[in-house]
């Protein structure tokens, strides 16, 4: 069986960077999840790299080679783990305009895991304001669990107890791996042009 | 005229030169394209073909009346449209206006249909763009009857009933013009062309060459499906999109301008990294060649080249002196070289004689007689 593909896009500016980091331990945390059944491809996409391409294919309609490569990984994965600053109460415009970019219908039916980081535990509502209806528009299964991590949550034990950061990206990547696992392959393929002629008669 | 055809493809902008601020006036672009539609004749190109657009800043909204008046200043030129709008005009005027464009040029006709991507038009012609495809498909199916059958009768969903109705003047010895379906992303399009056995158009210039390596791979594979042929028999057309000076170093220099402020891509990516990308060249004449020469290495031996010379606010005299050195310098070679190693079975570019031979020796073949009605001798 072939080894499932899960991506990571991380719209993080700094460097190092905690929306990186929170994407990497989602990652890991879903990967070692599956393990025992598949095998687990796990590749990250760092808008902050792509900034300019993402603004060029604005004007231009189309990908540089650097964009496209990971247009392309994000829309041939198993599963997708989006993480993003909260700016201004949502998500940042680079991770938005890298979704704008994206076919709209590239995460049908894909299993998404959406995530947040920000200084303060007050933005993290914005999950499910702003990133979680995007998906839901792009028709993608966003898991029920959406993380959020403030500077205060790396601090937090990793026991079920107090629901620390560490318990809800377990809880969170376990979703999104039971979801990876069962999802159907799934074929593109063009309608026989008889079958559009057809559709039109009156 | 043989193997690839080659020529120009304008959209009718009205830009201003933004080197000098100076926007031409309507009736100045019209007529420069006319100058360069006549230019293309005179310096040797096989084809001249103009967009339909039906808002400013564009000045082509009544394509036949254009090439009808090229028609009547030209001898060899092959009149065509980049594209023909199959949504919005409706397809019983489309097949008259091109049949009548057809006998007033001898044959000199074909036509790129293309489904148009401005939103607004479609309620100005009493259309809707959320049938976009549905209309490109219910109109190119009458259009393809009412050029083959005499008397039509037909109902569809997007067009009042015909009875008993026949398109005049009747195709031009009985054969329609050439038909290219253009298409920058839609695989339906290609789809379409295929099922036809019609030409397919890629309109490549803006965008990277593995987006369309792809959607004319799909339409070789898919006209070979339907019985028209091989893969490699398919009707496949390209544009490109060039500038050109003596020195390398000359032609960026004088392009740049136009380039960064390009309605198109202005602003966006640098001209370095939008001639990496795309088939956009601007340098000597052997660079154009070189470039262009790649094309066939992508997409394969095909039938029909067409470069956009005159957008963005270049002046007239630029634009002519462009043409005269594609002409003189950089098609003859691209003849030359797209001629050598070109398996027999690869079809030239479509002429209208072409197709008249065709109808005879099919016409022989199944006793029936080759002079239809319409017919020119």
């Amino acid at each position: 069986m072939r080894p499932l593909k899960l991506v990571a896009v991380s719209a993080g500016l700094s460097r190092p960077s905690s929306t990186r980091l929170l994407a990497d331990r989602l990652a890991e945390a879903a990967r070692r999840r599956l393990a025992e059944e598949r095998a687990v491809e796990v590749s990250v996409v760092e808008l902050r790299d792509l900034a300019t391409d993402i603004a060029n294919n604005l004007v231009t309609g189309f990908p540089a080679a650097a964009l496209r490569e990971a247009i392309e990984r994000v829309t041939e994965a198993d599963g997708v783990i989006a993480v993003t600053p909260i700016f201004t109460a949502s998500y940042s415009g680079l991770f938005k305009s890298f979704f704008d970019v994206i076919d709209n219908t590239a995460l049908v039916a894909k299993p998404v895991l959406i995530a947040a980081t920000g200084g303060t535990a007050r933005h993290s509502l914005a999950l499910e304001h702003a990133l979680r209806p995007m998906f839901v528009y792009l028709r993608a299964l966003v898991v029920p669990t959406a993380v959020y991590a403030a500077s205060e949550d790396w601090g937090t034990g990793g026991n079920s107890h107090d629901d620390g950061l560490a318990a809800r990206i377990a809880r969170a990547a376990g979703e999104l791996a039971d979801l990876m696992a069962r999802r159907p392959a799934v074929t593109d393929t063009v309608v026989p042009f008889e079958q559009q002629l057809a559709a039109l008669r009156p | 005229m043989s193997t690839t055809q080659f020529g120009i493809f304008t959209v009718g902008d009205v830009t201003a030169d933004p080197t000098t601020g100076r926007t031409p006036t309507e009736h100045e672009r019209i007529k420069a394209m006319v100058a360069i539609a006549l230019k293309a004749e005179e310096v040797g190109l096989d084809v001249f073909a103009t967009g339909e657009h039906h808002n400013p800043p564009f000045v082509p909204s009544s394509p036949t009346t254009m090439l009808g008046y090229v028609a009547a200043r030209t001898e060899r030129l092959i009149l065509s449209t980049s594209t023909t709008l199959i949504t919005t005009n409706d397809p019983v005027k489309i097949a008259e206006d091109f049949a009548m464009l057809q006998h007033l040029a001898e044959g000199r006709v074909d036509l790129m249909l293309g489904r148009g991507n401005t939103g607004p038009v479609y309620p100005w012609f009493g259309q809707d763009i959320r049938q976009g495809i549905p209309l490109a498909i219910e109109n190119y199916a009458l259009l393809h009857r009412l050029w083959r059958e005499e008397v039509v009768d037909w109902e569809g969903r997007f067009r009042t009933p015909l009875q008993s109705f026949t398109s005049t003047p009747r195709p031009l010895d009985g054969v329609p013009p050439f038909v290219w379906h253009g298409s920058i992303r839609s695989p339906e399009i290609a789809e379409q062309a295929a099922y036809y056995g019609d030409g397919f158009f890629a309109n490549n210039i803006f965008w990277p060459k593995e987006h369309f390596v792809r959607l004319i791979e799909l339409y070789r594979e898919r006209f070979a499906h339907y019985g028209h042929g091989t893969p490699e028999q398919a009707v496949v057309g390209l544009g490109g999109q060039v500038f050109m000076r003596r020195n390398s170093q000359d032609a960026v220099r004088e392009f740049r301008p136009y380039f960064d402020n390009a309605p198109v891509y202005g602003h966006g990516p640098s001209l370095e990294e939008f001639t990496e990308q795309t088939p956009l060249t601007v340098g000597s004449p052997q660079e154009v060649i070189d470039k262009t020469l790649t094309f066939r290495e992508h997409f394969g031996d095909y039938q029909r080249q067409l470069f956009l010379m005159d957008h963005a606010g270049l002046p007239l005299k630029t634009v002519l002196e462009q043409l005269d050195i594609l002409g003189e310098e950089v098609v003859p070679v691209l003849r030359k070289e797209f001629a050598s190693g070109r398996p027999s079975q690869v079809p030239d570019g479509p002429t209208h004689e072409a197709l008249v031979a065709r109808r005879r020796a099919e016409a022989e073949a199944d006793g029936r007689p080759s002079v239809p009605a319409g017919s020119a001798s």
